[in-house]
Protein backbone atom coordinates (compact mmCIF):
# COMPACT_ATOMS: atom_id res chain seq x y z
CA UNK A 1 0.00 0.00 0.00
CA UNK A 2 1.56 3.66 -1.17
CA UNK A 3 0.92 6.67 0.93
CA UNK A 4 -1.93 7.79 -1.40
CA UNK A 5 -3.73 4.92 -0.80
CA UNK A 6 -3.31 4.90 2.82
CA UNK A 7 -4.01 8.38 2.35
CA UNK A 8 -7.53 7.55 0.76
CA UNK A 9 -8.26 4.87 2.77
CA UNK A 10 -7.86 7.11 6.11
CA UNK A 11 -10.04 9.65 4.61
CA UNK A 12 -13.14 7.11 3.86
CA UNK A 13 -12.82 5.24 7.23
CA UNK A 14 -13.53 8.75 8.31
CA UNK A 15 -16.90 9.29 6.47
CA UNK A 16 -18.15 5.54 6.49
CA UNK A 17 -16.46 3.92 9.51
CA UNK A 18 -19.11 1.37 9.42
CA UNK A 19 -17.60 -0.70 6.40
CA UNK A 20 -14.65 -2.45 6.12
CA UNK A 21 -12.66 -1.68 3.61
CA UNK A 22 -11.47 -5.44 2.73
CA UNK A 23 -15.19 -5.66 2.26
CA UNK A 24 -15.53 -3.41 -0.72
CA UNK A 25 -15.02 -3.97 -4.03
CA UNK A 26 -12.05 -1.43 -5.40
CA UNK A 27 -13.05 -1.01 -9.24
CA UNK A 28 -17.28 -0.63 -8.08
CA UNK A 29 -18.59 2.71 -7.75
CA UNK A 30 -17.26 4.59 -5.21
CA UNK A 31 -20.39 5.85 -3.24
CA UNK A 32 -22.35 2.63 -3.56
CA UNK A 33 -19.44 0.63 -2.09
CA UNK A 34 -19.40 3.13 0.80
CA UNK A 35 -22.77 4.13 0.77
CA UNK A 36 -22.20 8.10 0.46
CA UNK A 37 -24.28 10.98 -0.88
CA UNK A 38 -23.21 13.91 -2.53
CA UNK A 39 -22.24 15.49 1.21
CA UNK A 40 -19.93 12.77 1.80
CA UNK A 41 -18.32 12.76 -1.34
CA UNK A 42 -17.95 16.38 -0.99
CA UNK A 43 -15.99 16.25 2.37
CA UNK A 44 -13.71 13.34 0.54
CA UNK A 45 -12.78 15.24 -1.93
CA UNK A 46 -12.15 18.65 0.53
CA UNK A 47 -10.05 16.30 2.72
CA UNK A 48 -8.20 14.51 0.21
CA UNK A 49 -7.54 18.04 -1.98
CA UNK A 50 -6.09 19.74 1.45
CA UNK A 51 -4.14 16.54 2.33
CA UNK A 52 -2.36 16.62 -1.22
CA UNK A 53 -2.54 20.31 -2.68
CA UNK A 54 -4.83 19.73 -5.03
CA UNK A 55 -7.63 21.28 -6.58
CA UNK A 56 -9.83 17.77 -7.04
CA UNK A 57 -12.21 19.86 -9.84
CA UNK A 58 -15.84 18.99 -10.48
CA UNK A 59 -14.86 17.99 -14.15
CA UNK A 60 -12.46 15.34 -12.42
CA UNK A 61 -15.04 13.61 -10.40
CA UNK A 62 -15.75 10.82 -13.08
CA UNK A 63 -12.29 9.89 -12.67
CA UNK A 64 -12.89 9.24 -9.36
CA UNK A 65 -15.83 7.02 -9.39
CA UNK A 66 -14.06 4.20 -8.07
CA UNK A 67 -11.70 3.14 -5.12
CA UNK A 68 -8.42 2.39 -7.89
CA UNK A 69 -9.62 5.16 -10.41
CA UNK A 70 -9.88 7.66 -7.26
CA UNK A 71 -5.93 6.50 -5.95
CA UNK A 72 -4.82 6.54 -9.76
CA UNK A 73 -5.75 10.17 -10.27
CA UNK A 74 -4.56 11.30 -7.35
CA UNK A 75 -1.65 9.57 -8.20
CA UNK A 76 -1.51 11.24 -11.44
CA UNK A 77 -2.01 15.01 -10.46
CA UNK A 78 0.01 14.54 -7.63
CA UNK A 79 3.09 14.34 -9.97
CA UNK B 1 -35.64 17.89 30.25
CA UNK B 2 -37.31 19.30 27.17
CA UNK B 3 -39.17 17.19 24.97
CA UNK B 4 -37.71 16.14 22.19
CA UNK B 5 -40.33 13.84 20.04
CA UNK B 6 -43.83 13.58 20.96
CA UNK B 7 -43.77 9.88 21.90
CA UNK B 8 -40.51 11.11 24.61
CA UNK B 9 -41.33 10.15 28.09
CA UNK B 10 -37.90 10.31 29.50
CA UNK B 11 -34.09 11.71 28.45
CA UNK B 12 -30.64 10.87 30.13
CA UNK B 13 -28.71 13.64 30.72
CA UNK B 14 -24.97 12.63 29.83
CA UNK B 15 -22.82 15.87 30.25
CA UNK B 16 -22.74 19.34 31.53
CA UNK B 17 -21.00 21.91 29.29
CA UNK B 18 -21.37 24.22 31.57
CA UNK B 19 -20.88 24.29 35.90
CA UNK B 20 -22.16 25.81 39.09
CA UNK B 21 -20.91 29.34 38.60
CA UNK B 22 -20.72 30.06 35.19
CA UNK B 23 -22.07 32.79 33.37
CA UNK B 24 -24.65 31.85 30.24
CA UNK B 25 -25.96 32.82 27.51
CA UNK B 26 -29.21 32.44 25.81
CA UNK B 27 -27.90 29.73 23.03
CA UNK B 28 -25.17 28.54 24.62
CA UNK B 29 -24.71 24.65 25.32
CA UNK B 30 -25.62 23.90 28.77
CA UNK B 31 -25.85 20.30 28.98
CA UNK B 32 -26.01 16.97 26.76
CA UNK B 33 -28.97 14.72 26.31
CA UNK B 34 -29.13 11.35 25.23
CA UNK B 35 -32.12 10.25 23.49
CA UNK B 36 -33.39 7.54 20.74
CA UNK B 37 -32.59 10.08 18.18
CA UNK B 38 -28.47 10.98 19.73
CA UNK B 39 -26.81 13.68 21.58
CA UNK B 40 -28.90 16.22 21.65
CA UNK B 41 -27.46 19.83 22.94
CA UNK B 42 -29.49 21.68 25.48
CA UNK B 43 -29.15 25.62 24.87
CA UNK B 44 -29.99 27.90 27.57
CA UNK B 45 -32.96 30.16 26.84
CA UNK B 46 -31.97 32.84 28.93
CA UNK B 47 -28.91 34.88 30.17
CA UNK B 48 -27.72 34.73 33.88
CA UNK B 49 -25.27 32.56 35.91
CA UNK B 50 -25.72 28.63 36.25
CA UNK B 51 -26.38 28.49 39.96
CA UNK B 52 -26.51 24.61 40.63
CA UNK B 53 -27.29 21.12 38.80
CA UNK B 54 -30.54 19.23 39.45
CA UNK B 55 -30.34 16.13 37.81
CA UNK B 56 -27.17 13.55 37.98
CA UNK B 57 -25.80 12.35 35.10
CA UNK B 58 -26.80 8.86 33.68
CA UNK B 59 -30.45 8.68 35.58
CA UNK B 60 -33.29 9.11 32.95
CA UNK B 61 -35.67 11.71 34.36
CA UNK B 62 -39.17 12.37 32.89
CA UNK B 63 -39.63 15.32 30.33
CA UNK B 64 -40.01 18.50 32.17
CA UNK B 65 -38.16 17.72 34.88
CA UNK B 66 -35.87 21.03 35.38
CA UNK B 67 -31.97 20.28 34.70
CA UNK B 68 -30.56 23.69 36.26
CA UNK B 69 -31.13 27.11 37.88
CA UNK B 70 -29.79 29.88 35.80
CA UNK B 71 -30.01 32.56 37.76
CA UNK B 72 -31.39 35.71 35.74
CA UNK B 73 -30.65 39.29 36.05
CA UNK B 74 -33.99 40.12 36.61
CA UNK B 75 -35.57 37.30 38.37
CA UNK B 76 -32.81 37.10 41.21
CA UNK B 77 -32.29 33.97 42.61
CA UNK B 78 -34.91 31.39 42.02
CA UNK B 79 -35.35 28.37 44.14
CA UNK B 80 -34.64 24.68 43.44
CA UNK B 81 -38.16 23.20 41.90
CA UNK B 82 -39.37 20.07 43.41
CA UNK B 83 -36.78 17.52 42.04
CA UNK B 84 -39.65 14.94 41.83
CA UNK B 85 -42.06 17.25 39.82
CA UNK B 86 -43.57 15.75 36.20
CA UNK B 87 -45.29 19.14 35.22
CA UNK B 88 -43.14 20.83 32.78
CA UNK B 89 -42.72 24.49 34.61
CA UNK B 90 -41.47 27.00 32.81
CA UNK B 91 -40.50 29.99 34.85
CA UNK B 92 -38.08 31.80 33.36
CA UNK B 93 -34.34 30.50 34.72
CA UNK B 94 -34.88 27.19 34.09
CA UNK B 95 -34.08 25.25 31.22
CA UNK B 96 -37.43 23.36 29.40
CA UNK B 97 -38.26 23.37 26.06
CA UNK B 98 -40.71 26.14 25.16
CA UNK B 99 -41.21 24.79 21.46
CA UNK B 100 -43.28 22.12 20.04
CA UNK B 101 -42.12 18.94 20.42
CA UNK B 102 -41.19 16.38 17.33
CA UNK B 103 -39.40 15.79 14.26
CA UNK B 104 -37.91 12.58 12.79
CA UNK B 105 -39.10 12.82 9.70
CA UNK B 106 -39.33 10.19 7.44
CA UNK B 107 -40.47 10.31 4.28
CA UNK B 108 -38.59 7.85 2.08
CA UNK B 109 -35.17 6.64 3.47
CA UNK B 110 -36.63 4.53 6.17
CA UNK B 111 -36.05 1.10 5.63
CA UNK B 112 -31.98 1.36 5.97
CA UNK B 113 -30.51 -1.46 7.00
CA UNK B 114 -30.21 -0.98 11.32
CA UNK B 115 -28.31 -3.52 11.76
CA UNK B 116 -25.16 -2.35 10.23
CA UNK B 117 -23.75 -0.72 12.99
CA UNK B 118 -19.92 0.39 13.24
CA UNK B 119 -19.16 -1.94 15.71
CA UNK B 120 -17.01 -4.03 13.01
CA UNK B 121 -15.13 -0.79 11.77
CA UNK B 122 -12.04 -0.34 14.06
CA UNK B 123 -12.35 0.30 17.57
CA UNK B 124 -15.89 0.05 19.13
CA UNK B 125 -17.28 3.75 20.46
CA UNK B 126 -19.14 4.06 23.52
CA UNK B 127 -20.68 7.15 25.13
CA UNK B 128 -19.37 7.95 28.37
CA UNK B 129 -22.28 7.02 30.23
CA UNK B 130 -22.89 3.96 28.70
CA UNK B 131 -19.53 2.76 30.09
CA UNK B 132 -20.10 3.83 33.18
CA UNK B 133 -23.36 1.91 33.75
CA UNK B 134 -21.52 -0.99 31.76
CA UNK B 135 -18.88 -0.95 34.62
CA UNK B 136 -21.44 -1.18 37.17
CA UNK B 137 -23.90 -3.79 35.89
CA UNK B 138 -20.47 -5.64 35.19
CA UNK B 139 -21.55 -6.10 31.37
CA UNK B 140 -18.69 -6.77 29.35
CA UNK B 141 -19.11 -3.97 26.52
CA UNK B 142 -17.91 -6.42 23.47
CA UNK B 143 -20.90 -8.36 24.12
CA UNK B 144 -23.24 -5.51 23.27
CA UNK B 145 -24.03 -3.99 20.02
CA UNK B 146 -24.45 -0.13 19.50
CA UNK B 147 -27.21 1.68 18.17
CA UNK B 148 -26.16 5.45 18.55
CA UNK B 149 -24.71 7.29 16.05
CA UNK B 150 -22.13 5.49 13.85
CA UNK B 151 -22.64 2.23 15.97
CA UNK B 152 -21.84 3.92 19.27
CA UNK B 153 -23.02 1.67 22.40
CA UNK B 154 -25.32 4.32 24.40
CA UNK B 155 -27.04 3.94 27.60
CA UNK B 156 -29.82 1.92 26.12
CA UNK B 157 -27.62 -0.34 24.66
CA UNK B 158 -26.32 -1.32 28.18
CA UNK B 159 -29.73 -1.05 29.83
CA UNK B 160 -30.90 -3.87 27.31
CA UNK B 161 -28.25 -5.46 27.22
CA UNK B 162 -29.07 -6.72 31.06
CA UNK B 163 -32.27 -6.81 30.38
CA UNK B 164 -31.91 -9.21 27.90
CA UNK B 165 -31.66 -12.24 29.16
CA UNK B 166 -34.84 -11.72 31.40
CA UNK B 167 -36.89 -10.05 29.08
CA UNK B 168 -36.39 -12.10 25.80
CA UNK B 169 -39.68 -10.95 23.85
CA UNK B 170 -38.97 -7.46 24.32
CA UNK B 171 -39.35 -6.54 20.92
CA UNK B 172 -42.55 -8.26 20.28
CA UNK B 173 -43.92 -6.86 22.96
CA UNK B 174 -42.83 -2.86 21.58
CA UNK B 175 -44.04 -3.90 18.32
CA UNK B 176 -47.28 -5.50 19.56
CA UNK B 177 -47.95 -2.04 21.63
CA UNK B 178 -46.77 0.14 18.80
CA UNK B 179 -49.57 -1.65 16.64
CA UNK B 180 -52.11 -1.68 19.34
CA UNK B 181 -51.65 2.12 19.02
CA UNK B 182 -50.69 2.02 23.12
CA UNK B 183 -47.68 3.84 24.28
CA UNK B 184 -46.31 2.16 27.47
CA UNK B 185 -45.35 3.97 30.93
CA UNK B 186 -42.18 5.97 30.84
CA UNK B 187 -40.80 3.28 32.42
CA UNK B 188 -41.47 0.81 30.72
CA UNK B 189 -40.36 2.65 27.39
CA UNK B 190 -36.94 3.03 28.68
CA UNK B 191 -36.49 -0.77 29.57
CA UNK B 192 -38.64 -2.67 27.62
CA UNK B 193 -37.84 -1.31 24.06
CA UNK B 194 -34.90 -3.09 22.86
CA UNK B 195 -31.82 -0.75 21.54
CA UNK B 196 -32.82 -1.06 17.38
CA UNK B 197 -36.34 -0.62 18.27
CA UNK B 198 -36.61 2.94 19.68
CA UNK B 199 -35.32 5.22 16.86
CA UNK B 200 -38.20 2.88 14.50
CA UNK B 201 -40.83 3.33 17.55
CA UNK B 202 -39.84 7.26 17.17
CA UNK B 203 -40.90 7.21 13.69
CA UNK B 204 -43.32 4.88 13.63
CA UNK B 205 -45.58 6.47 16.68
CA UNK B 206 -45.15 10.19 14.13
CA UNK B 207 -45.90 8.57 11.08
CA UNK B 208 -48.68 6.52 12.36
CA UNK B 209 -49.87 10.08 13.56
CA UNK B 210 -49.87 11.41 10.42
CA UNK B 211 -51.27 8.83 8.39
CA UNK B 212 -54.27 8.88 11.16
CA UNK B 213 -54.73 12.85 11.67
CA UNK B 214 -53.95 14.01 8.34
CA UNK B 215 -55.40 14.26 5.22
CA UNK B 216 -52.52 14.13 2.91
CA UNK B 217 -52.96 14.70 -0.75
CA UNK B 218 -50.07 14.34 -3.36
CA UNK B 219 -48.96 16.06 -6.34
CA UNK B 220 -45.86 15.31 -8.29
CA UNK B 221 -44.38 17.32 -11.59
CA UNK B 222 -40.93 16.73 -13.62
CA UNK B 223 -38.73 19.08 -13.46
CA UNK B 224 -35.56 19.97 -16.56
CA UNK B 225 -32.55 20.69 -14.22
CA UNK B 226 -29.84 20.82 -16.98
CA UNK B 227 -29.56 25.03 -16.61
CA UNK B 228 -29.69 24.49 -12.78
CA UNK B 229 -26.62 21.53 -13.11
CA UNK B 230 -25.20 23.35 -15.68
CA UNK B 231 -25.15 26.79 -13.11
CA UNK B 232 -23.86 24.79 -10.11
CA UNK B 233 -20.80 23.42 -12.47
CA UNK B 234 -20.02 26.50 -14.32
CA UNK B 235 -19.85 28.41 -10.28
CA UNK B 236 -18.64 25.09 -8.80
CA UNK B 237 -15.32 25.20 -11.58
CA UNK B 238 -13.97 27.90 -10.18
CA UNK B 239 -14.04 27.59 -6.56
CA UNK B 240 -12.12 25.32 -3.84
CA UNK B 241 -14.20 21.95 -2.41
CA UNK B 242 -14.92 23.50 0.73
CA UNK B 243 -16.38 25.95 -0.98
CA UNK B 244 -18.79 24.07 -3.65
CA UNK B 245 -22.08 24.49 -3.60
CA UNK B 246 -24.68 20.86 -3.59
CA UNK B 247 -27.73 20.67 -5.63
CA UNK B 248 -29.52 19.87 -2.29
CA UNK B 249 -28.89 23.33 -1.10
CA UNK B 250 -30.83 25.02 -4.42
CA UNK B 251 -33.28 22.72 -3.67
CA UNK B 252 -33.85 23.65 -0.41
CA UNK B 253 -33.37 27.25 -0.64
CA UNK B 254 -36.02 27.29 -3.83
CA UNK B 255 -38.75 25.61 -1.20
CA UNK B 256 -37.49 28.21 1.01
CA UNK B 257 -38.36 30.99 -1.17
CA UNK B 258 -41.72 29.48 -2.62
CA UNK B 259 -43.13 29.24 1.50
CA UNK B 260 -42.69 32.94 1.77
CA UNK B 261 -45.53 33.39 -1.19
CA UNK B 262 -47.24 30.09 -0.09
CA UNK B 263 -47.55 30.80 3.62
CA UNK B 264 -50.29 28.00 3.65
CA UNK B 265 -47.34 25.23 3.30
CA UNK B 266 -45.10 26.59 5.65
CA UNK B 267 -46.30 26.12 9.47
CA UNK B 268 -48.11 24.31 11.94
CA UNK B 269 -51.26 22.91 12.71
CA UNK B 270 -52.50 21.84 16.26
CA UNK B 271 -55.72 21.72 17.97
CA UNK B 272 -57.77 22.48 14.79
CA UNK B 273 -55.81 25.64 14.05
CA UNK B 274 -52.94 25.93 11.44
CA UNK B 275 -50.43 28.62 12.43
CA UNK B 276 -48.01 29.87 9.90
CA UNK B 277 -44.65 30.37 10.47
CA UNK B 278 -43.26 33.88 10.73
CA UNK B 279 -39.76 32.68 9.26
CA UNK B 280 -39.25 29.56 7.00
CA UNK B 281 -37.05 26.94 8.46
CA UNK B 282 -36.60 24.18 6.66
CA UNK B 283 -36.50 20.33 8.01
CA UNK B 284 -33.76 18.65 6.25
CA UNK B 285 -34.05 14.69 5.66
CA UNK B 286 -30.38 13.72 6.80
CA UNK B 287 -30.62 9.43 7.10
CA UNK B 288 -27.97 8.39 9.74
CA UNK B 289 -25.14 5.62 8.85
CA UNK B 290 -26.32 3.56 11.87
CA UNK B 291 -29.94 3.51 10.42
CA UNK B 292 -32.78 5.93 10.38
CA UNK B 293 -32.93 9.33 9.88
CA UNK B 294 -33.58 13.02 11.62
CA UNK B 295 -34.54 16.03 10.00
CA UNK B 296 -33.56 19.12 11.56
CA UNK B 297 -33.88 22.43 10.72
CA UNK B 298 -32.23 25.32 8.65
CA UNK B 299 -33.05 28.34 10.66
CA UNK B 300 -34.51 30.92 8.55
CA UNK B 301 -33.52 29.36 5.16
CA UNK B 302 -35.65 31.66 3.64
CA UNK B 303 -33.15 34.70 4.22
CA UNK B 304 -29.67 32.65 3.26
CA UNK B 305 -27.92 33.11 0.12
CA UNK B 306 -27.27 30.21 -1.52
CA UNK B 307 -23.52 29.98 0.08
CA UNK B 308 -25.29 30.63 3.51
CA UNK B 309 -27.99 27.75 2.98
CA UNK B 310 -24.72 25.46 2.09
CA UNK B 311 -22.99 26.49 4.52
CA UNK B 312 -25.50 25.49 7.50
CA UNK B 313 -26.42 22.36 5.25
CA UNK B 314 -22.63 21.24 5.83
CA UNK B 315 -22.35 22.16 9.25
CA UNK B 316 -25.99 20.36 10.19
CA UNK B 317 -25.02 17.21 8.28
CA UNK B 318 -21.49 16.46 10.02
CA UNK B 319 -23.13 17.35 13.41
CA UNK B 320 -26.03 15.07 13.04
CA UNK B 321 -23.57 12.30 11.62
CA UNK B 322 -21.64 13.11 14.06
CA UNK B 323 -24.52 12.52 16.89
CA UNK B 324 -24.35 15.91 18.32
CA UNK B 325 -26.96 18.25 17.59
CA UNK B 326 -29.06 21.08 19.07
CA UNK B 327 -32.58 20.85 20.58
CA UNK B 328 -33.96 24.01 18.72
CA UNK B 329 -32.75 22.17 15.14
CA UNK B 330 -34.76 19.57 16.31
CA UNK B 331 -37.74 20.87 17.53
CA UNK B 332 -39.12 23.67 15.12
CA UNK B 333 -38.79 23.07 11.44
CA UNK B 334 -41.64 24.34 9.56
CA UNK B 335 -41.81 22.23 6.47
CA UNK B 336 -39.73 18.97 5.31
CA UNK B 337 -37.46 18.74 2.22
CA UNK B 338 -36.34 15.15 1.83
CA UNK B 339 -34.76 14.22 -1.69
CA UNK B 340 -33.24 10.70 -2.47
CA UNK B 341 -31.54 12.28 -4.70
CA UNK B 342 -28.60 9.90 -4.84
CA UNK B 343 -30.21 6.52 -4.58
CA UNK B 344 -32.04 6.54 -7.91
CA UNK B 345 -34.79 6.92 -6.59
CA UNK B 346 -37.57 8.30 -9.33
CA UNK B 347 -40.33 10.13 -6.77
CA UNK B 348 -40.20 10.36 -3.61
CA UNK B 349 -43.57 10.51 -1.51
CA UNK B 350 -43.41 11.66 1.59
CA UNK B 351 -45.12 11.60 4.83
CA UNK B 352 -45.86 14.68 6.55
CA UNK B 353 -44.16 15.19 9.80
CA UNK B 354 -47.07 16.33 12.25
CA UNK B 355 -47.53 19.02 13.09
CA UNK B 356 -46.23 20.08 10.11
CA UNK B 357 -48.25 20.73 7.06
CA UNK B 358 -46.39 19.97 3.79
CA UNK B 359 -43.30 17.90 3.11
CA UNK B 360 -41.32 18.27 -0.74
CA UNK B 361 -39.81 15.25 -2.10
CA UNK B 362 -36.57 15.14 -4.95
CA UNK B 363 -36.04 11.98 -6.84
CA UNK B 364 -32.91 11.40 -8.66
CA UNK B 365 -31.94 13.65 -11.32
CA UNK B 366 -31.62 11.17 -14.63
CA UNK B 367 -31.39 11.79 -18.10
CA UNK B 368 -34.36 11.47 -20.23
CA UNK B 369 -36.18 11.86 -23.62
CA UNK B 370 -37.83 15.07 -23.06
CA UNK B 371 -39.75 17.51 -25.59
CA UNK B 372 -38.46 21.15 -25.18
CA UNK B 373 -39.61 24.56 -26.24
CA UNK B 374 -39.91 24.36 -30.14
CA UNK B 375 -41.43 20.68 -30.01
CA UNK B 376 -37.50 18.93 -30.02
CA UNK B 377 -36.83 15.87 -28.50
CA UNK B 378 -33.35 15.70 -26.51
CA UNK B 379 -32.16 14.25 -23.73
CA UNK B 380 -32.52 15.98 -20.55
CA UNK B 381 -31.01 15.91 -16.83
CA UNK B 382 -34.52 15.24 -14.95
CA UNK B 383 -36.07 15.33 -11.84
CA UNK B 384 -39.34 14.34 -9.74
CA UNK B 385 -40.31 16.90 -7.47
CA UNK B 386 -43.32 15.45 -5.08
CA UNK B 387 -45.49 17.41 -3.19
CA UNK B 388 -47.45 16.11 0.36
CA UNK B 389 -49.50 18.72 2.16
CA UNK B 390 -52.67 18.93 4.40
CA UNK B 391 -55.60 18.93 3.22
CA UNK B 392 -57.17 20.77 6.46
CA UNK B 393 -55.31 23.51 5.65
CA UNK B 394 -54.59 23.63 1.47
CA UNK B 395 -55.89 22.55 -1.85
CA UNK B 396 -54.33 20.52 -4.76
CA UNK B 397 -54.63 23.78 -6.53
CA UNK B 398 -53.25 25.58 -4.24
CA UNK B 399 -50.42 23.06 -3.89
CA UNK B 400 -49.96 23.53 -8.13
CA UNK B 401 -49.06 27.07 -7.79
CA UNK B 402 -46.63 26.48 -4.95
CA UNK B 403 -44.81 23.82 -7.01
CA UNK B 404 -44.54 25.79 -9.90
CA UNK B 405 -43.09 28.56 -7.91
CA UNK B 406 -40.22 26.00 -6.94
CA UNK B 407 -39.88 24.83 -10.43
CA UNK B 408 -39.27 28.26 -11.66
CA UNK B 409 -36.71 29.01 -8.70
CA UNK B 410 -34.76 25.83 -9.83
CA UNK B 411 -35.12 26.55 -13.35
CA UNK B 412 -33.33 30.58 -12.80
CA UNK B 413 -31.18 29.45 -9.63
CA UNK B 414 -29.28 32.82 -10.11
CA UNK B 415 -32.06 34.85 -8.97
CA UNK B 416 -32.34 33.04 -5.95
Amino acid sequence: MNATQRAVQEELHRIAPDIEFESIDADEDLREEFDMDSMDFLHLVTALGKRFGVPMPEADYPRMSSYNALCSYLDEVIE
Amino acid sequence: MPSLGSDMETGTLIEWQKKPGDTVSRGDIVAVVETQKGAIEIEAYDDGVLESHLVDIGKPVPVGTPLAIIQTPDSGVKSAPDRATTAPTQASGEISSPREPVTVDVAGGLTQDAARGGAEGGRQKISPAARKLAAELDIDITRVSGSGPQGAIVLRDVRSGAQRDERGSSLADSASRLQDGTVGTAAESTTLKTATSEMRSAIAAAMARSKREIPHYYLSQTLDISCADQWLATLNSERDPSQRILLGALLLKAVATACVKYPEFNGTFDNGVFSPAASVHAGMAINLRGGGLVAPAIHDTHELDIDGVMIRMRDLIQRVRGGRFRASELADPTITVSSLGERGVQSLYGVIYPPQVAIVGFGTPTLRPWVGEGGVLEARLLMDMTLAADHRVSDGHRGALFLRHIRQNIESPGDL
